[in-house]
């Protein structure tokens, strides 16, 4: 049997997520990830900003930094420009990472550092009480939307995509095992990648949004989710209400923290 | 004689000896965003760290560039970054973040008229309760200063090792005369000058506790990547570094953060006094404005007027006691500043009634000349 003991710290727990949520699905395909690459637990980072995802870091046993609202990726950029030979890895969500945290989310983005970033999408600010996020669905309910969010969502991936990010992709945690390759994937990439999970949360976005259940969310994400191959063949008709998932964007790119490594050997050599 | 025993003379500008006095001190990570008066310290700074092994980065906004030091920091680089008043009250937020975690890092203030905007290329020193009161919450920090572009170089290297001695952000006020002004700057021999690093631990890493409370307040915290791994977070947090909500534990760190501070008051204030030992009336003064004021005490003193000066380069802890000391002797204290009395507050504090305190406040953009004091020391006496 899998032990996932082996990156928990079991002290802290019991958790603080809520039952239903999908935070647990996705740490859970992150230590298999973690396990599967054999990082060395010194040698990795984990960042995260505020927030219900952003509590990760308390639960694995990693080098771990709990900073500011929104700031996750900026501490990150410190870490991994001071040293590259560490694994740094960036747990966020959609409002640290996209409303407040923006700025330093499409920076990051295009300056390509070596950064991964699991960016969980529950489409509302859960932590505070179900508010309006930059993701929310536009028509949908929110604690300070209460008549359905007026102004159109972010596409984060997309986002990151056109920002310079060298890896983009979506999972979701109904489906845990693409969610497990994807992480990897990203994780080995050498620059900026980014994956978007969906990880819906029952009890401030479901609840006012006739999804109570933690089930219907998750057959919601069963019945909308679609991989990208299929997705790009599929017409114009069929893809309303679909969201693709799988590797959405992937290239090679000069990467920051290496660049700069080169940069002072370069000057050693002139010298 | 080797380079490391000379000294060597040089011209510089207040920010390029902050930078130079930054290398010195053995910083090796800077991040910043541009902004007058300060960005010849990113400049000075950008060209020189790669050819060290060391690390500038520009980062999208004030606030990124607080939270990369911090991250640098925590990896075992000596960070700082430069700004000015808009950018300083950015940077709160984070600096806060500094203060509970106890990262250290040093944060350059080059001061300039306020609020907002205010006066980008003109001097003031607006910012001295800001850099004392500026985030939320309760702790203390070190906030120092300098008047010229020696002392400048000196307090930066300072500025370093009392965050590596203390584990906290350090702030250094400048204010754009001093940053702008271009002089001679005296670098002493390189093996005379004290350089502290922080402590690492001592104990193997499953006996460690980051912030297990130590005789002098102060914890000890393992560079990131050592095999120590722990947790770092904003949120209040025991002696595991884990988030707490146990009301005892709540206030034993609230009041360690104060309490490392002033429990050290002794090692961390400066100060020099100036002809005191019969003056009758005293002049307090810090920043460039102490220049002004040495002027216009020597002045006066050839005019037979018997005052003296009490000059700090440490505004925060405040030296109450050196005021109090001061107040016994003279019948009032003069304290000129660029900004409408910040620090003449504290002066009251000190004095407990025992002397007058009288400003001597300038705010229209213009540094206070020594005849604008002289003046005020005149009608006093």
């Amino acid at each position: 049997m899998f032990d996932y003991l082996e990156y928990i710290r079991t002290r802290n727990f019991p958790h603080i997520w809520c039952s239903g949520c999908g935070d647990g699905i996705v740490l859970k395909s992150l230590i298999r990830a973690l396990k599967k690459l054999e990082f060395s637990k010194d040698e990795t980072v984990m960042v995260s900003g505020i927030g219900c995802s952003s509590r990760t870091p308390g639960y694995v046993d990693l080098n771990t930094l709990h900073t500011t609202h929104g700031r996750a990726i900026a501490f990150a950029t410190g870490v991994k420009l001071a040293n590259p030979k560490l694994h740094v890895i960036v747990v966020t969500g959609d409002g640290d990472a996209t409303a407040i945290g923006g700025n330093h989310y499409i920076h990051a983005a295009r300056r390509n550092i070596d950064l991964t970033v699991l960016l969980y999408n529950n489409y509302i600010y859960g932590m505070t009480g179900g508010q309006v996020s930059p993701t929310t669905p536009r028509g949908d309910k929110a604690s300070t939307a209460p008549y359905g969010a007026l102004e159109n969502s972010f596409n984060i991936s997309g986002l990151a995509e056109a920002a310079g990010a060298s890896f983009v992709a979506r999972g979701d945690v109904y489906h845990a095992t693409q969610l497990e390759k994807l992480i990897a994937k990203a994780l080995q990439k050498k620059g900026f990648s980014v994956v978007e999970i969906l990880s819906p949360c029952p009890t401030a976005y479901g609840r006012r949004n006739k999804m109570a259940h933690p089930v219907t969310l998750m057959e919601w994400l069963r019945d909308h989710t679609v991989s990208i191959t299929k997705y790009e063949k599929m017409s114009e008709e069929e893809r309303k209400g679909m969201v693709e998932t799988g590797v959405l964007y992937d290239e090679e790119k000069p990467e920051f923290s290496s660049e700069y490594e080169a940069l002072i050997e370069r000057l050693k050599e002139k010298k | 004689m080797s380079e490391n025993s000379e000294q060597t003379m040089l011209m510089m500008q207040g920010n390029e000896a902050c930078a130079e006095g930054a290398i010195w001190a053995g910083c090796r990570f800077f991040a910043g965003y541009p902004i007058t008066p300060s960005s010849e310290i990113a400049e000075y700074l950008s060209r020189k760290l790669p050819l060290l092994g060391g690390k500038f980065i520009q980062m999208e906004d004030e606030i990124g560039s607080m939270g990369a030091v911090i991250g640098a920091s925590l990896v075992g680089l000596k960070s700082m970054t430069a700004t000015s008043g808009p950018g300083f009250s950015l940077k709160q937020e984070n600096i806060g973040y500094a203060a509970m975690a106890e990262v250290p890092c040093v944060i350059v203030d080059v001061q300039r008229g306020g609020p907002s905007t205010g006066m980008p290329t003109l001097p003031a020193q607006m910012d001295v309760q800001q850099a004392r009161w500026g985030r939320h919450g309760d702790h203390s920090i070190i906030v120092l200063t300098a008047s010229s572009a020696q002392e400048t170089f000196e307090q930066t290297i300072r500025a370093f090792n009392l965050s590596e001695k203390y584990m906290t952000p350090v702030v250094l006020l400048l204010d754009e005369i001093v940053g702008h002004s271009t002089e001679k700057v005296v670098l002493p021999p390189k093996d005379s000058v004290e350089i502290v690093n922080r402590k690492q631990p001592e104990v193997p890493p499953e006996e460690y506790l980051p912030y297990r409370e130590t005789e002098d307040l102060i914890p000890v915290l393992a560079t990131f990547g050592t095999g120590y791994r722990y947790n770092v977070t904003g949120l209040v947090h025991d002696e595991t570094g884990f988030p707490t909500n146990d009301p005892e534990k709540i206030e034993k760190q609230i009041i360690r953060l104060s309490g490392k501070i002033e429990k050290h008051r002794d090692d961390i204030i400066q100060y020099k006094t100036f002809m005191m030992d019969d003056a009758e009336v005293a002049v307090f003064a810090y920043g460039s404005v102490a220049r002004a004021a040495l002027r216009a005490v020597k002045d006066s003193r050839e005019m037979g007027i018997k005052v003296g000066l009490i000059t700090t380069t440490v505004l925060w802890p405040f030296p109450y006691d050196v005021i109090l000391e001061a107040a016994k002797s003279v019948k009032a204290i003069i304290v000129p500043e660029m900004n409408l009395g910040q620090m003449a507050r504290e002066v009251e504090l000190g004095v407990r009634n025992q002397a007058e305190v009288i400003g001597v406040n300038r705010v229209d953009g213009n540094p206070i000349p020594p005849v604008q004091i002289k003046e005020k020391i005149k009608e006093v006496v």
